[in-house]
């Protein structure tokens, strides 16, 4: 497991692109997201990627070559949504562990796979955990600012079962991702410390938080800053920002971030902004560019791709990372 | 393997320092100042706090936290220790609604509670890192190792008290070993961060008599130095207060205590602390003797220390309650200081009875009277903005500060005038203002003048015709007038204004300067030039005179700058048609306190005024107010045009009807360069500040532009999520109620002048207070923790004033008032039957063609957004029989005023430089204004109309509205037609039977004045109209027989985006 800090000296290392964005190129049918085994289950189940990985197992495989193939040293299991918080609206609040436990199965084959190929070159598994979609530091009615949706309580017991499984299934790295109340995530940290001692053994946490607009806060209020010092209490393998903003949005905050961090910084922005249709137009070769300019900045230690990236965005970013050093883990200021 | 052991005892985020975090990070670095903990928010602290949480009053205890973030708190405590409270229900509730409002929620929090339960609940709902306080080995160690584990995996910070087994440390022996060994238990078998412990090692009081005491200071302020000294990296904290509990009651004494204390603590290394700022004196500041007395107690020097300081006490209790003492028996003590503390004692307790005197001393020893305004009073004035900066006065106070400078400035005025600053080369010292000209080329450039006199152009010619013999509004010009080396065509010297028609300024051509360095030159005078081509004389002499009238207006205002004028030009107008001016007033006189000068245009000021003025001044900042709803549309066009001519000026908004929404979504997408919304007097300087700062206004700009841009789009996809009705639609959901009218004992139109007195306990003075910028209710403002002696100060000035406003008749009442026989037609509109001649009312049936004041529609809008379901859509039409019933029904409207007066005697006081009565004087006409339309509502109800005869209500009963029936004000949330007062006009005759009229914005002139509609129904009540759409504004515009545009123009506020 110290695999991972010791390619991370070594290089600059290469996250997968978004999962989400590849499943959809199926066109998956309700039947499809099914398949046999929840052919009489009660409820509409198209929608639930998560659990293509028990339906369509060998897509979601396929999705984690492709971006190993690519050149991606991480990829991310298929769990973003796998809480019972999260499958509370497909009812399958009761598959949870087996969600996760097998999602983190299919991308330990592949990574096994890639790594007897090439054994210079050690693949990883990071188990996604996704915020949920509910937060635990903001009301959704606004008339009644003191009321919330989800407590802490409730997040940890459903963090620590996704964690526990992901851990069983196999991942080497915990990702806390997608972060936009830092409370759900403080949830999330805490499930992850109580499963670490329950088992006894020790995983290396990456953090990923989002920052939502151009106000250059979370969606919970908080500046870079403030999020760095509330999620630090917890020894992390990296710090990051992903999702919401394309790499040259997202830019300005990573570099408030490595002035103030030692820890290995991580980054996935997505493939630019959303057009009028929700689609997401930033070619390979512009991605490529912006990325560069990341690194020309020496801001990053993990590369990746949140959503609307593909297996082709990703290699071309390998390609141009492997030209550089890692950041070097020392506060600027 | 124990995960605890893994950690990486590098921190995160690189140097071992406390960083604490809100919204907003707190980095405590050795440079730090002292880290200031509020405690108002603490339920075993304040009574108040204890009894607004018991009471579920939760906005106004978050009105207290928000208090402590704008005084300057880095940290808010909040403990919820009390017997009778759910605590653990009582820290969740409060700290998820503080997470709600982002200016609180920026710092950190310090949970603070003896329950571990409810130290729990509290780092369950804080997102950010925050501080536990406390945990102690007074269980034994397994529970504070267990205790220490969970707060490290919560991500928190912890103050540690010296407690132990045994108990609480109390010597410095125990507070030390307990320290140390809470220390290293926390690093070795807990992997505690050691820069997230704070210790708290006691403060204990001393003088109590008891000789155990004596070192209770000393020995805090040892094991303070020695924990610094030896358990790297810890900090340490204790509260306060605690060391001056046995002079309870004298504030004094505990004032200078606590300073005293903590001046000696943080020298000892203590770096936080639970202070309240209100119970704290400056330590240079404390009386010598007393602090003499509290330093031989607290450092223990003298074995009768108690003794002496206790009979000291007693002496300062004697002589009067804390209030007296401050002012009158404080005086004759700071009479006797030197000059400049005098003067800046006079600015900061507001007491202008000494400062002519004060002024004159300081005049004689300086060298020109401008330096005693430069130097001596605006040192003054930078302790008072420091003090207001970190919420240490409140407004009033420096209003009335500003009333002090003022009379100072103007003291030293006729000084000023009689020594211009001398010319190049020296004029003879004491010369009168026309001699301007440098001594040595006087005969030259006199000869050179008389030739130019004598052959002037057509355009100066003309000029000179309407300039001369003072016939522009009495100002004295002169001609080719000589100052120092250069000759001016036209010059009002008192002004000091220059005039130059085509161009260049004449002068000899052997000394023949550059336009840059000339005109340095003359403005480093203090004179200024415009300039007009000879056409511009010769084809538009009117717009060339208008122009010189207003620099000459604008000038005379300005001079002297209030404040003068350092930290920029900032314009402030209430736009046009609009008449509410004392939330301006407020934000110019304090922004004027510091340092910023204001050119004031006043009320209805129209838009190309306020650019003119703008561009000629070059100022830095324009100031906006309005109070109604149609100035919202003004301030949008203002900043249109002013885009369209390419200016960039930064532009403040302010004014009741404003917001930040309103800002955000209207006038920042008109505007290139930066607009922003003030929300209140106080935030001002803080504001203009920020634009202005060379280094980060750009970044500032940047910011606000993106947290505007945020906020629209936020709001239009907010405001596109809702679902509205069709009109039609929404008049089927209409409500419908029982009818049955009161028939009135009176109809018809009358008028009536109360005497003042009769109003004044009708006065609900809440209002009053916030147009202070003082909040809370009254009257527990009058008790408040933080800004409670503030109200009572300004309270008994307001009741002062208020005697002299009745007994020298001041201000007259005048009202009329309308009951007409009345039903709803169209679903939304109600019609008015017409009047007989004699006032009676003409029956329907009769047919007689609409005379007298009838005749006329009262048009309602009705809501439009979808409702609950069994939630009506409602329209003031609503409260009155529709004509299909066949009842007859009636509807009342009525103006009162108690405006006239207001602004003569507010001018006397600006005139008299007094801008604390000129405002407190329009506040309080608006105030009885307000009374003037309850008391009269009142009569209506139990006499006139006579529906509720038998009503019986307390003064705070009315207040809270709890009668049958209402009086909604167009302009308002029920009807916020602005038009509908031209009908209330017409019907009553307004204008003939009080004076009051309407502006072109239809605000009511004087702006004391209030008026609306009387609905009888039990039922009716005050509701929000909310947002309507298209149909119903195009349905409107056809019943008002006005133009779509005319329509959208009025209704715009609420015309929901489609």
């Amino acid at each position: 497991m110290s695999d991972i800090h010791e390619a991370l000296r070594k290089r600059i290392l290469v996250l997968d692109g978004a999962m989400g964005t590849m499943l959809q190129r199926h066109n998956f049918t309700e039947e499809d997201f099914r398949g046999e085994r929840f052919a009489d289950f009660p409820h509409p189940l198209k929608g639930n990627n998560d659990l293509l990985s028990l339906t369509q197992p060998q897509a979601v495989k396929d999705v984690h070559r492709q971006y190993f193939a690519a050149g991606a040293d991480i990829v991310e299991t298929n769990t973003f949504s796998s809480t019972t918080i999260g499958m509370a609206d497909y009812h399958m609040e009761h598959l949870v562990y087996e969600l996760n436990y097998e999602s983190a199965r299919l991308a330990r084959q592949a990574a096994d796979e890639f790594t007897a190929k090439e054994p210079f070159k050690p693949r990883f598994v990071a188990g996604s955990i996704g915020p949920t979609n509910r937060t635990a530091s903001m009301s959704p009615d606004v008339n009644n600012p003191g009321f919330r949706a989800i407590t802490f309580d409730e997040l940890l017991i459903a963090y620590k079962e996704q964690v526990k499984a992901l851990i069983d299934g196999g991942a080497d790295i915990l990702l806390v991702e997608t972060i936009f109340d830092t409370l759900n995530a403080k949830a999330a940290l805490f499930a992850i410390e109580e499963v670490k001692d329950e088992l006894g053994l020790d995983i290396p946490v990456m953090v990923s938080g989002t920052i939502t607009d151009a106000s250059g806060r979370t969606l919970s209020g908080q500046t870079v800053e403030a999020f760095l010092i509330s999620i630090s209490h917890i020894p992390l393998l990296s710090v990051g920002f992903n999702c919401a903003l394309g790499a040259d949005q997202l830019k300005p905050y990573l570099k408030r971030l490595a002035q103030n961090t030692s820890l290995n910084i991580s980054a996935h922005p997505n493939a630019g902004l959303p057009n009028a249709f929700g689609q997401y137009d930033q070619t390979p070769e512009q991605m490529q560019q912006l990325i560069k300019e990341y690194l020309d900045d020496n801001l990053v230690n993990i590369i990746g791709g949140c959503c609307g990236t593909t297996p082709e965005h990703i290699r071309l970013i390998a390609e141009v990372a492997k030209n550089y050093k890692p950041r070097k883990l020392s506060v600027v200021s | 393997m124990n995960a605890d052991k893994s950690d990486n005892q590098q921190p995160a985020t690189g140097n071992r320092y406390l960083k604490l975090s809100g919204l907003e990070p707190l980095i405590i670095t050795p440079e730090s100042n002292f880290i200031n903990v509020g405690e108002r928010t603490n339920v075993t602290g304040s009574r108040k706090f204890l009894r607004l949480i018991k009471e579920e009053k939760y906005e106004e205890a978050l009105d207290i936290a928000r208090a402590q973030v704008e005084g300057g708190a880095q940290i808010i405590d909040v403990n919820m220790d009390e017997g009778m409270l759910d605590g653990v229900h009582a820290m969740t509730t409060f700290l998820n609604l503080i997470a709600s409002e982002p200016d609180i929620a920026r710092v950190p929090v310090m949970i603070d509670s003896s329950k571990w339960e409810i130290i729990e609940a509290g780092l369950k709902v804080t997102q950010g890192k925050s501080v536990v306080n406390s945990i102690s080995l007074k269980e034994g160690e397994e529970a504070f190792i267990s205790q220490a584990k969970k707060i490290k995996r919560y991500g928190a910070a912890v103050i540690v008290m010296a407690f132990d087994e045994e108990g609480q440390a109390d010597t410095y022996e125990r507070r030390i070993s307990i320290c140390k060994r809470s220390y290293d238990i926390l690093l070795n078998k807990v992997n505690f961060p050691p820069e997230d412990i704070i210790f708290d090692p006691n403060i204990f009081p001393v003088a109590t008599g008891m000789e155990e005491h004596r070192k209770n200071a000393v020995d805090f302020f040892r094991a303070t130095k020695w924990i610094r000294e030896n358990l790297p990296h810890a900090h340490v904290s204790g509260g306060v207060s605690n060391v001056s509990f046995s002079f309870r009651g004298n504030d004094k004494v505990r004032e200078a205590m606590h300073s005293a204390f903590l001046y000696h603590a943080i020298q000892h290394g203590m770096d936080m602390g639970i202070v309240n700022p209100e119970m704290l004196e400056v330590y240079d500041e404390i009386d010598k003797e007393l602090l003499e007395y509290v330093e031989d107690v607290l450092l223990d020097r003298r074995d009768d220390a108690t003794e002496r300081l206790l009979a000291f006490a007693e002496q300062i209790r004697e002589s009067g309650s804390p209030l007296l003492r401050r002012g009158a028996g404080g005086e004759a003590e700071w009479r006797s200081l030197p000059l400049q503390e005098r003067l800046t004692h006079a600015l900061v307790k507001g007491i202008d009875e000494f400062i002519e005197q004060d002024v004159e001393e300081a005049r004689l020893q300086a060298k020109r009277p401008i330096e005693v305004i430069e130097i001596n009073l605006m040192a003054g004035m930078n302790v008072v903005g420091d003090l207001f900066g970190s919420g240490k006065m409140f407004l009033p106070q420096v209003v009335k500060s500003a009333r002090v400078m003022k009379k100072a400035v103007a003291y030293l005025l006729p000084f000023m005038n009689q020594a211009p600053p001398a010319p190049e080369g020296g004029a003879p010292k004491r010369t009168v203002n026309w001699k301007t000209a440098d001594p040595l080329l006087y005969n030259l450039l006199k000869d050179y003048c008389k030739r130019v006199r004598n052959v002037p152009t057509d355009a100066e010619r003309l000029l000179w015709s309407a300039l001369s013999d003072k016939q522009l509004e009495g100002y004295k010009f002169r001609r080719q007038h000589i100052i120092g080396r250069y000759i001016a065509d036209f010059i009002c010297l008192k002004q000091r204004l220059i005039i130059e028609v085509d161009g260049l300024i004449h002068q000899l051509p052997e000394n023949m300067a550059s336009d840059a360095e000339r005109t340095a030159w003359l403005e480093e005078q203090g004179y200024k030039v415009i300039r007009f081509t000879n056409d511009e004389v010769l084809f538009r002499l009117d717009e060339v005179l208008n122009k010189i009238l207003n620099v000459l207006k604008i000038s005379e205002s300005a001079a002297p700058p209030s404040g003068a004028g350092g930290a920029g030009k900032i314009l402030m107008a209430t736009v046009k048609g609009d008449v509410h001016d004392i939330g301006k007033n407020i934000v110019s006189v304090v922004l004027a306190c510091n340092n910023f000068e204001i050119i004031d245009l006043g009320v209805m000021v129209p838009p190309e005024k306020i650019i003119e003025t703008a561009v000629k001044e070059q100022v830095d900042i324009i100031g906006l107010s309005g109070l109604i709803t149609p100035s919202l549309d003004e301030m949008v066009y203002l900043a249109r045009e002013m885009d369209k001519l390419n200016i960039s000026i930064p532009i403040m908004i302010g004014g009741a009807t404003t917001s930040r929404a309103h800002t955000a979504v209207k006038i920042a997408p008109q505007y290139k360069d930066t607009v922003v919304h003030v929300n209140d007097a106080s935030r001002a300087v803080t504001v203009a500040g920020n634009l202005l700062n060379e280094a980060t206004k750009q970044e500032y700009a940047q910011q606000l532009r993106a947290e505007y841009d945020e906020l629209r789009e936020g709001y239009l996809s907010r405001s596109r999520e809702k679902d509205f009705l069709t009109i039609e639609e929404a008049r089927k959901n209409k409500l419908r109620l029982e009818f049955n009218p009161v028939e009135p004992k009176f109809t018809g139109v009358a008028t009536m002048e109360p005497a003042l007195e009769e109003l004044t306990d009708y006065i609900d003075w809440t209002p009053f207070f916030r147009t202070w910028d003082l909040h809370g209710r009254y009257p527990d403002i009058l008790t408040d923790g933080v800004v409670g002696e503030q109200a009572q100060v300004l309270f008994e000035d307001a009741q002062k004033m208020l005697q002299q406003i009745i007994r020298g008749e001041w201000l007259t009442a005048k009202g009329v008032y309308g009951i007409f026989q009345a039903n709803t037609v169209n679903d939304d509109d109600i019609e008015i039957s017409p009047l007989t001649p004699e006032g009676g009312i003409v029956e329907p049936a009769s047919g007689t063609p609409p005379s007298g004041g009838g005749g006329l529609r009262f048009l309602t809008l009705r809501q439009q957004s979808q409702k609950t379901k069994g939630a009506p859509n409602l329209a003031l039409a609503d409260f009155i029989a529709p004509k299909e019933s066949g009842k007859k029904d009636y509807v009342g409207a009525f103006c009162v005023t108690t405006g006239f007066g207001a602004d003569e005697k507010a001018a006397e006081f600006e005139k008299a430089n007094d801008d604390y009565n000129s405002i407190m004087i329009k506040a309080l006409a608006d105030r009885l204004a307000e009374a003037f339309a309850e008391y009269l509502h009142e009569k209506v109800r139990k006499e006139i109309w006579g529906y509720a005869s038998d009503e019986v209500l307390s003064n705070e009963a009315l207040i809270k509205e709890e009668y049958k029936g209402i009086r909604p004000a167009p302009g308002y949330p029920a009807c916020p037609d602005h038009l509908e007062k031209k009908t209330i006009w017409k019907l009553l005759d307004v204008e003939a039977n009080t004076g009051v009229k309407l502006t072109e914005s239809l605000a009511m002139w004087p702006a004391a004045s209030v008026s609306g509609y009387y609905f009888a129904h039990p039922e009716s009540k005050y509701f929000g109209l909310g947002k309507i759409k298209e149909d119903q504004v195009k349905d409107y515009a056809i019943r008002r027989n006005i133009s779509m545009e005319e329509a959208t123009k009025w209704l715009n506020p609420n015309i929901s985006p489609s």
